[in-house]
């Protein structure tokens, strides 16, 4: 590690992780780990059928065990919250299941006990009845509105982007987004060639390798929760409003978290271990196990219907996109995904004509949420698959054939909003260069052929949010900093502690990150969507100059000479006489953004614009199906990195998790049941899955509007991993898929079908 | 459940230590709750993802699987015995230099698991890592930076102790 850091010179800078000391020996604070005295430990109960109305929950003989506590049900809820629903978008899920349940692993009852393994014995002896209601598993079906998940839809109104949802009964559909930009009917009319194709995505989830945990220590006068929540202000407002509390009676600490990837946001377990809490008035320790993720929060699954029309030069004049998404059987963040995605469903093209509608569904399934792209990858997956099938349709070369149609700086995106600082054709010719694309390919012979592909992607940030942030400089000028972004895993306190260090002139190491907590970090909208590093970066960036400027009015006070550089601690004990005070920045920062229209129209959507790719070289077995992917090329516009090794691990990681969404992640679910619900029978990628050659490449960029000239990372390298590997399989062998995950399976019977001898179902 | 409690008596990172145990603890919680030792920690709960790692007579087990009762008479060493006050295990600082994990919660059982490879192959190349740390699972996916640092960590080992 260098010995002096130049002044400034923070910003840009390879700084290995702040908190790496504590990670490596063990120390590091995970809630998952953490004990509280008195502390009760709560199991839970869940539903067995997918939709049903509750006749009868039986709790007597797991209250005769020795050993426990208590045993709950909403009955016992509903003494001490008297609405106990919650949820960011609508405020619709019960913290235990109240009259119906409406999926398999809905939490139903409760049990507390000192020893854990008492509490999961016990659990294992409450008896429930249901009457079996009709459910409905599919996106589409759903839609239809055939059999009903809730009666009533009841919108929550808290985030500002999702202000203008409506109650409505009579449907599974929680929100439509509808887009239209010019007029694709006349478009299609004229179009020379039109191209319709549907894809799927099949419901995978975040698995954190620290599961979901929370501990509420209820008292009359004051909650505090420690949560493994990627949202600690947002937890504060929803708890405080369950409670009908002000929020400065609720308290919520965020240690480091075991991993997140959007499956920690909003509300999880904080609310039933506060209503324990309440109960027992005790603490309540609930820590799932990896099994129980599999029923708390999952990617959506997703079923896209995109249409192009092109003139006879090639041009994409007219694209209509459908979307389905299966949000299970409560909201969550679906709304948010479903609108925002909806904005860039069409591509990182330049069409004139464009017509968006997508649906958030509810169906009898786990809720899905945020993972790592707020539903962009599903659509990346769709429309950069359909492009290539386009290009080879009509004997394009890929490449020349997108870099015709790309979306440029300077012209309006499908919602009218003028692109700017979005990379898109550097990042496609950067690919295209590492993948040596212009030059000939040596596709094979035999068994094993070989093929390539890429695919390029554009996102919104979302907006409109807001961040806080204090710096606090002590008499002896060490310096602290207060921010609520949660460090998940993708060094945010390293960053911005970096961007600390670069305006006060100081290294970035000496810069002290205070651990999230809401009675001490000041609001912060949620370590979500690749926005904290823009939005808490200007935060940070703002508190920091205000704390520079109250030091260099000290100094005038003081009547220092012009440039005087005397240590920030000689100030101070000038100014009090001793080692003694503070100098306190505060920064606020919220970008401006103009809601969509009724068409879905705005000049305002975001403020920046996420742009990605990725390129693959794959080999394909042909007599298995198996697919090797022999090179991985992710190359992405980050803006100026603040620390570039972070960067490139965010890119590496990103697409390596999404390397397994791609080729073999998938829940299996049978009439509503998981029956793949551990790390035994549901595969993460491991080390035998890493690619022998790996290339993340920043474009050399500058964010114009952004904290130091950069922006967000964290989902970017998600983007067009899928379809790049369905690129090349179809570059390899000749064959199509349009539903992930891309299994041996699939590709081997797809093969089949392209030989004329399809194999039978099973 | 009343199961009967076991009195075991082992070395746990170098001391002489008692320990009173229900059969079906396993060494983890046995760890967590009378030690206050938390670098092992349970996350999969079947073995398969390595978190727990610990090493018991030198060889890494997975400790959510590893019975306690059975580590009576035992030499057990836990992530927390690498490093000694000021001085990291070569392991945890080539971790670190080489920015090998991103939320940290598998770290330890990585670290562990390194400690172990490296016992065992002092110059190990690229195959013999992944085969070796394939029972690690690392969810923020920071298997490219682990094996650079697998790689430091086995020069450094062999330069012996410095500073």
């Amino acid at each position: 590690m260098a010995a002096a850091i130049a002044s400034g010179g923070q910003v840009g800078r390879s700084l290995p992780r702040l908190e790496g000391h504590d990670k490596v020996t063990g120390r590091a604070e995970y809630t998952h780990l953490m004990q509280l005295p008195g502390m009760l430990h709560a199991k839970i109960f869940r539903s067995t059928v997918a939709h049903g109305r509750i006749k009868s929950v039986n709790t007597s003989a797991a209250r005769k065990m020795p050993g426990v506590y208590a045993v709950y049900t909403s009955d016992d809820v509903r003494k001490v919250i008297a609405e106990p629903y919650y949820g960011p978008a609508f405020h619709d899920q019960p913290i235990l299941a109240i009259g119906k349940v409406h999926f398999v692993g809905e939490p139903v009852a409760v049990v507390l006990a000192s020893d854990p393994h008492v509490a999961d014995q016990a659990a294992q002896q409450i008896m429930a009845d249901y009457d079996e209601l009709p459910a409905v598993f599919d996106e589409v079906e759903a839609s239809e509105n055939k059999t009903l998940v809730h009666d009533e839809l009841r919108p929550a109104g808290t985030f500002a982007d999702l202000k203008h949802l409506k109650g409505r009964k009579w449907t599974n559909i929680a929100l439509d987004f509808k887009l239209r930009r010019g007029d694709v009917d006349k478009a299609f009319a004229t179009a020379a060639n039109v191209f319709e194709h549907t894809f799927r995505t099949q419901k995978v989830l975040h698995l954190p390798l620290e599961p979901h945990a929370s501990i509420a220590d209820y008292r009359d006068d004051g909650i505090t929760i420690y949560s493994s929540a990627q949202g600690p202000s947002f937890v504060r407002t929803e708890i405080a409003r369950l409670l009908g509390w002000p929020e400065n009676r609720v308290r919520i600490k965020v240690p480091y978290l075991g991993g997140g990837y959007g499956g920690k946001l909003y509300i999880k377990l904080e609310a039933l271990a506060t209503a324990m809490s309440m109960l027992a008035r005790r603490p309540v320790k609930i820590a799932h196990t990896m099994e129980e993720h599999f029923y708390t929060i999952t990617k959506h699954p997703s079923t896209f219907r995109i249409k192009s029309g092109l003139d006879k030069d090639g041009r994409i004049i007219a694209r209509k996109c459908e979307v389905w998404w299966n949000g299970g059987a409560y909201a969550d963040i679906g709304p948010r995904v479903t609108q925002k995605s909806g904005f860039t469903a069409s591509g990182p093209y330049d069409i004139d004509n464009v017509s968006i509608d997508s649906y958030a569904l509810y169906t009898n399934l786990t809720p899905a949420g945020a993972l790592r792209g707020f539903g962009v990858p599903q659509l990346v997956w769709a429309y950069e698959s359909h492009t290539d099938m386009i290009a080879r349709a009509l004997n394009r070369d890929p490449l020349e054939f997108r870099k015709q149609n790309l979306l440029r700086d300077g012209r309006p995106q499908a919602t009218g909003t003028i692109l700017k600082d979005a990379a898109i054709e550097k990042v496609l010719d950067r690919i295209a260069e590492r993948l040596n694309w212009k030059q000939p390919f040596d596709r094979g012979k035999g068994v094993i052929r070989r093929g390539r592909g890429f695919a390029v992607a554009l996102k919104a940030v979302i907006s409109p949010t807001t961040s806080v942030a204090i710096v606090n400089v002590s008499a002896d000028g060490s310096t602290t900093l207060y921010c609520g972004t949660v460090d998940m895993g993708q060094g945010s306190d390293t960053s911005m502690a970096q961007m600390v260090g670069e305006v006060l002139n100081m290294p970035a190491e000496s810069v002290r990150v205070v651990p999230r907590d809401t009675d001490v970090t000041p609001y912060d909208m949620g370590t979500l969507g690749s926005r904290s590093l823009f939005h808490m970066g200007h935060a940070v960036r703002l508190a920091a100059e205000e704390a520079r400027n109250k030091i260099g009015h000290l100094r005038r006070e003081l009547g220092e000479p012009e440039g005087s550089n005397a240590p920030i601690a000689e100030l101070f004990r000038k100014k009090y006489g001793m080692q003694a005070g503070n100098i306190i920045g505060t920064g606020i920062y919220k970008p401006n953004y103009i809601p969509p229209d009724a068409n879905g129209l705005t000049t305002n959507a975001t403020p920046f614009w996420m742009v990605a790719g990725s390129g693959v070289e794959i080999e394909v077995d042909t007599e298995t199906g198996h697919v090797r992917i022999t090179r991985l090329i992710n190359v992405a516009d980050v803006g100026k990195p603040i620390n570039p090794k972070i960067v490139e691990a965010q890119l590496s990681g990103a697409s390596l998790m999404q390397l397994g969404f791609s080729m073999f992640e998938k829940m299996h679910i049978d009439g509503g049941q998981v029956t793949n619900a551990s790390l035994a029978d549901y595969k993460i990628p491991g080390i035998h899955d890493v690619p022998a050659v790996m290339e993340n490449e920043a474009v050399d960029t500058y964010q114009s509007n952004g904290p130091f000239g950069a922006k967000g990372v964290g989902e970017l390298a998600t983007f067009g991993l899928s379809p790049a590997i369905a690129n090349a399989i179809d570059d390899a062998v000749g064959v199509r898929l349009t539903e992930l995950p891309l299994t041996a399976e699939a590709v081997f019977r797809a093969l089949r079908a392209k030989a004329n001898k399809p194999l039978g179902d099973e | 459940m009343s199961p009967v409690v076991t009195t075991i008596n082992f070395t746990l990172n170098g001391r002489p230590v008692v320990a009173d145990v229900k059969p079906h603890h396993n060494v983890v919680e046995m760890l967590q709750t009378q030690f206050a030792l938390f670098g092992a920690r349970e996350s999969c709960g079947q073995g398969l993802c390595g978190c727990c790692t610990v090493l018991v007579d030198g060889r890494p087990v997975s400790g959510c699987l590893y019975l306690a009762v059975f580590l009576d008479g035992a030499e057990v060493v836990t992530v927390e015995h690498l490093a000694t006050p000021g001085k990291l295990d070569p392991v945890q600082q080539a971790f670190i230099e080489c920015g090998a994990f991103q939320c940290g919660y598998c770290t330890p059982g990585f670290v562990m698991m390194t400690k172990a490879l490296i016992g065992e192959h002092a110059d190990p190349d690229d195959e013999q890592i992944r085969d070796y740390l394939s029972g690690n699972l690392c969810r923020c996916a920071a298997y490219p930076e682990i094996i650079n640092a697998v790689k430091m960590a086995a020069r450094s080992s062999k330069a012996g102790p410095t500073g």
